[in-house]
């Protein structure tokens, strides 16, 4: 036992040491504070009570994309005087409970996605009993009014990936890959389907494991090795852009590489012109505009969109575009 | 009775070619060899020099965690933390030299002694507790995959870390964990120098040195082994160390190729550092096995993976035919292992 403190000890010591040795003068955790300093967050603007809204989504553990619509919410919430509950369950019988556990708590507002629809319809509908509002964002814009949603904020899959296929006949491309990283999901299929509608060339889809990423290169570029006519990658994800990127420089390609959704490397990649262009459904606008209409709702009785979604996609981002918004993915509101 | 001394079994001169299958990865070159001819007729593009590139990088990043796994089912062990355990030695990493604004090889250090302290933990609790490692290792896994998540957005306020590319030390950190050299014309990544490197040192331990006798011993009869002094709970926190560097290794891989880490990747990937291993031959209960089976694996695996793809099969059936092949290799590979056995 002592001598297992005495390599404790070593340890610390060393991890003590070594920090001390090297500091780096260029960018890291300084360089952001100095960002930071510029930015500062507003604080609540209206005096309206402070209602209780909470957002149920179908996010897993550790999604981007669903971190960027949290903020969203956040800050509009913070705006609105409103106090902001949210929880996720990537397990759709988990996510109605999480629903009914709102209900239950007899919360002022609530905002959830239908990604399995079927299966959220009871819990929807025993909230809408309790008089409680509804809005739903991102995924269930056919189900949401049938439910009694108020509206329905997001992208339809489809049509985002039509205009990536109308993107790519703008481009003369002539053989896409389509590359799913997580097999079964609705979502991808719907967006690779919509891309195969509008573009004049010929779609494939390349289905890798999205939880490793020398997977995922490594199977794109044995996709690019194997067919060195493929021209366009459009990868569902904007995490994946990147290691694309990768894979064309391994298998020696020059094939175009796209993505749907956005962040700091997608853009500064746009940038640079390693990427073509980036399909963006905005998830700051679905978590902000779902919690301010909520509030608009309690104050106004507002409602928006007629029974239809209001949709906040797909935008196109090319390298005109992406300068813009660089800063804005660096701090995650893009 | 002197005619006792040359019928003693360990005496007996066997022939190189009954040696050779007595050899516990005999079984995994075979079923290699039967993949490799398999995808060599069904994907035109497979024998290029830079598909069989790409095919070695992907076994590479399941080969380096395969070799320490390997040696810790030898030693009659489990780890299911390996997976998540690359991602968090990854994340220590960058978040380390992130935050304090230090040179990243500062960060590379800090994470191999977490990563080790991880991994020593896991043999630490295991000797103490007297559970089985299924139980305390499925814990570390869950409790590292909520650590990766939960001090990531704690940290850097979102789910991913920051980038690190600009920082000093980047330019040669990514040199040794993941540049690409250049040989006659390809391309390949240094990660498979570093899975030939442990393989190499792997066998050494396995196969020359007394920690080698010891290992076999503690996963054939624990009892036994402590009955002759072997230090049983020495060899096994020293392999869940092993398993714990070559996290490291992989890890700094992830880090320094992609520069942007993702909090929950890892999931699921113990289990292919596991299937690696028992397609090279170690058994399941332990005592037996090799690192170059492993290695060889490691190599069915990303054959198999990769080859999906060049041969340009209708991708709604992938997983069926990675699962397809895969039985078939291992069951190859056991066929082959009973025959050897039954010819000794």
């Amino acid at each position: 036992m002592a001598r297992f403190r005495t390599w404790v000890g070593i340890a610390v010591a060393g991890a003590l040491t070594l920090s001390l040795a090297g500091c780096s003068s260029t960018g890291g955790k300084r360089a952001e504070d100095a960002r930071k300093a510029a930015a500062a967050r507003g604080a609540a603007a209206v005096t309206t009570p402070r209602w209780t809204f909470a957002m149920i989504t179908h996010s897993g553990d550790g999604d981007t994309f669903w971190d960027i619509v949290q903020s969203g919410a956040e800050e509009a919430a913070a705006k609105d005087n409103i106090n902001f509950l949210y929880s996720h369950d990537d397990e759709a019988q988990q996510q109605a409970q999480l629903v009914d556990a709102a209900v239950d708590k007899k919360v002022d507002g609530i905002i959830v996605t239908l990604a399995k629809p079927d299966a959220m319809k009871a819990a929807v509908a025993r909230a809408v009993k309790a008089g409680i509002p509804v809005i739903t964002v991102n995924s269930g814009s056919e189900e949401s009014e049938e439910f009694g949603a108020l509206t329905h904020i997001g992208q339809d899959e489809t049509i985002a990936g039509q205009a990536v296929g109308e993107e790519l006949n703008a481009r003369g491309r002539k053989k896409a890959l389509c590359v799913l990283h997580e097999q079964g999901n609705v979502g991808h299929e719907q967006r690779c389907a919509g891309v195969k509608e509008t573009f004049d060339g010929t779609v494939q889809n390349l289905y890798v494991t999205g939880t490793s990423m020398p997977d995922v290169q490594s199977a794109i570029e044995a996709k690019l090795q194997a067919d060195t006519s493929v021209d366009a990658v459009v990868t569902l994800g904007a995490p994946y852009a990147d290691t694309a990127v990768k894979a064309r420089q391994g298998a020696g390609s020059d094939a175009e590489i796209d993505t749907f959704d956005l962040n700091a490397k997608v853009a500064a990649g746009l940038k640079e012109g390693t990427l073509g262009f980036a399909v963006d459904q905005q998830p700051y606008l679905q978590g902000y505009q779902a919690v301010d209409l909520l509030w608009l709702y309690k104050y106004n009785a507002d409602v928006l969109g007629g029974g239809k979604p209001v949709l906040t996609g797909p935008q196109i981002i090319t390298k005109e575009q992406a300068a813009a918004l660089e800063e804005y993915t660096e701090r995650g509101t893009r | 009775m002197s005619a006792a001394a040359t019928t003693d079994e360990r005496l007996l001169r066997t022939s190189p070619l009954r040696r050779l299958l007595g050899r516990p990865e005999l079984g995994s070159v075979v079923g290699a060899l039967a993949v490799f001819v398999f995808f060599a007729f069904a994907a035109d593009s497979f024998l290029r020099a830079a598909s069989l590139s790409t095919v070695l990088y992907a076994s590479s990043t399941i080969g380096i965690m395969a070799v320490p796994v390997a040696l810790l089912m030898i030693g009659g062990e489990f780890d299911l933390s390996a997976g998540v355990l690359v991602t968090s030695s990854a994340l220590i990493s960058s978040m380390f030299s992130y935050q304090m604004t230090a040179n990243v090889w500062v960060g590379v250090g800090v994470s191999l002694l977490v990563t080790l302290a991880i991994g020593a933990f896991n043999g630490f609790m295991l000797s103490r507790t007297g559970l089985p490692s299924f139980i305390i290792t499925l814990g570390t896994f869950l409790m590292l995959t909520g650590m990766n998540l939960g001090f990531t957005k704690l940290i850097s306020g979102t789910v991913s870390t920051k980038t690190i590319a600009d920082m000093e030390g980047f330019p040669s950190a990514r040199d040794v964990f993941a540049s690409t050299l250049t040989v006659g014309g390809v391309d390949f990544k240094i990660t498979i120098l570093w899975w030939i490197a442990l393989v190499a040192v792997a066998s050494w331990i396995l196969l020359r040195t007394r920690a080698g006798n010891w290992i076999f011993a503690v996963g054939g009869n624990q009892d036994a082994a402590r009955a002759v002094g072997v230090p049983v709970t020495a060899t096994k926190i020293g392999l869940y160390m092993g398993v714990a560097f070559g996290a490291w290794i992989a890890g700094q891989h992830l880090l320094f190729s992609y520069d942007v880490v993702q909090s929950g990747e890892g999931v699921g990937n113990e289990l292919i550092y596991i299937i690696a291993a028992v397609i090279g031959g170690c058994l399941i209960t332990g005592g037996y096995g090799s690192a170059v089976g492993s290695a060889v694996g490691a190599f069915i695996f990303g054959m198999t993976s990769k080859g999906i793809v060049f041969a340009e099969w209708n991708p709604d059936w992938f997983k069926f035919f990675l699962g397809a092949m895969l039985l078939l290799a291992t069951l190859l590979n056991a066929w082959v292992r009973k025959r050897a056995e039954a010819a000794k």
